[in-house]
């Protein structure tokens, strides 16, 4: 097995395009899985950690830029204010360990429908940016994932950044696991309020062969929200519309019997975090939530 | 662990036959993984690199094929044996080390990976004969009972100190949910870890 460290993005660029079968590795926090039991043997691997740009992350106005090789501790750490549904799924993640390690670029890379990241991306509108030797190019999250951990990305591509913009309203990710830490997310969930532009962001993982916008979900709240002026008189929200949302992040899914759990558990634990996760948020979105209404 | 060595450079039967066969195998020239690593030539499928590390303070001359896991080094290479290997998958957190301060999980990271990075593992924890306070506050609470696990434990709670993740039980649990006792000694840890936390800011 080959090993290449290169020191530029444009030298791992060079790489990658001479041998699209160099598996990149960052964290390693996946990749060495495979290695250590044998599910994968490449024939070389292509470490990202020396390139000291990915590793960054950026503010350009309102537009986070986190490089690709960015650990989730840092995230948790330096964009908890501004990126706060990333931050939530990010302390997530493994245990303190893994996450001194693991990064963002790498949960896209593997784009395991499970990767606890992937609906806060599609909820937040987030857009991953890949390059290779023949340019670079941006991807928004929900075009990303093709399939059970294939993606968009080219075999000549590294994934070079995500972008998104800071939060302007409340956001909220959720995941059912059979404890807090080093789970494989049964299902998960993330919403986000986007009060600027009367819109909500709403996505669903490990319950569907890839991540998933809830569309319908998305439709259904922003109209009601927009149509009884909920946004400006941050009034609770009826029970009603939450019920509902709940029901349709639910019918976004289309989740499968596994070992962690069976579909029919997935898509009711689905509609109960959309309703939770929706409550958080709007209770922080009304402002201190129920001793100021009361 | 009452009295680590505190550099492991007493050989086993094992070791010794060990790095005979490594010393054979190294008389012919090996690219050194340190310089021109971004050329393919560097390493060819079985091929070995030279590798340094620095472990516990000492610079460590390694040849390894590429896909030698940082644990595997430590383990077979240098005979640092005192960082364990349990699951081999990231999961229960037995191979913890420092590296650069920051824990991380050893069976989880290339040896080639970490060329230039500072390493502590178990061994270097005790200054001589003096053991570092989460060692000592282990003992005190009995924190441990086949020590499978506790090594892990130890250089994890260093860290979870270190962050500053000790204000209730609850936040130690939390931070040092990445490292299995199959024992269920959980109890004892937490207290040791708190213990060792008041003891290191006194």
């Amino acid at each position: 097995m080959d090993f290449l460290r290169p020191t530029t993005l444009a030298e791992a660029l060079a790489a990658k395009a001479e041998r699209p079968d160099l598996v990149p590795i960052a964290g390693g926090t996946d990749v060495m899985v495979e290695l250590n039991f044998d599910h994968r043997r490449p024939p070389g691997l292509l470490d990202l950690t020396g390139i000291a740009e990915l590793a960054r992350w950026s503010a350009d106005g309102d537009v986070l830029r986190v490089g690709a090789a960015v650990p989730y501790a840092r995230i948790v750490q330096d964009l908890g204010d501004r990126l706060p549904g990333l931050a939530m799924a990010s302390r997530t993640v493994g245990s303190p360990q893994i996450r001194n390690r693991g990064t963002v670029g790498g949960n896209l890379g593997s784009a395991s429908p499970a990767g606890d990241t992937h609906p806060v991306l599609i909820a937040g509108d987030a857009v991953v940016e890949v390059a290779s030797a023949r340019g670079a190019r941006s991807i928004p999250a929900d075009e990303f994932y093709l399939g059970v951990k294939r993606s968009a990305l080219e075999p000549d591509e590294l994934i070079t950044a995500v972008r998104l913009a800071a939060a302007t309203g409340p956001q909220q990710f959720a995941k059912v696991g059979t404890r807090n830490a080093m789970v494989i997310a049964v299902c998960s969930f993330a919403v986000s309020l986007h009060p600027e532009r009367l819109r909500v962001g709403a996505a669903v993982g490990s319950a569907a062969p890839t991540p998933r916008r809830a569309s319908a979900a998305e439709e259904f709240l922003s109209a009601e929200l927009t149509s009884a002026g909920l946004w400006e008189s941050r009034e609770p929200l009826p029970d009603s519309v939450q019920r509902r949302f709940g029901e349709l992040v639910a019918e976004a899914a289309s989740p499968i019997d596994d070992v962690r759990g069976s579909a029919a558990y997935r898509r009711h634990a689905l509609a109960v975090l959309a309703r939770r996760s929706l409550g958080w948020a709007w209770r922080e979105h009304s402002g201190g939530g129920n001793e100021r209404c009361a | 662990m009452p009295n680590p060595p505190h550099h492991a450079n007493t050989h086993t039967r094992r070791t010794v036959l060990k790095s005979t066969t490594v010393a054979a195998a190294s008389t012919a020239l090996l690219p050194d993984a340190a310089s021109g690593a971004a050329s393919p030539a560097a390493a060819n499928p079985g091929d070995v690199v030279r590798v340094t590390l620095s472990v516990n303070g000492r610079s460590r001359v390694v040849d390894v094929e590429p896909r030698v896991t940082l644990l595997d080094a430590l383990r077979e290479r240098l005979g640092l044996t005192g960082t364990k290997k349990g699951c081999d998958r990231g999961e229960c957190g037995a191979c913890t080390v420092l590296v650069d301060g920051e824990r991380i999980k050893s069976c989880l990271t290339l040896a080639v990976m970490r060329r230039g990075s500072e390493i502590t593992t178990v061994e270097g924890l005790a200054d001589g004969d003096r053991l570092h306070p989460v060692q000592a506050a282990f003992i005190r609470h009995d924190a441990f009972q086949c020590g499978g696990c506790t090594s892990g434990q130890i250089m994890s709670a260093v860290a979870c100190v270190r962050e500053g993740h000790t204000g209730s039980e609850a936040e130690i649990r939390e931070w040092m949910s990445g490292n299995l006792c199959r024992c269920a000694c959980y109890q004892n840890i937490v207290a040791a870890v708190a213990d060792a936390a008041r003891e290191v800011r006194r």
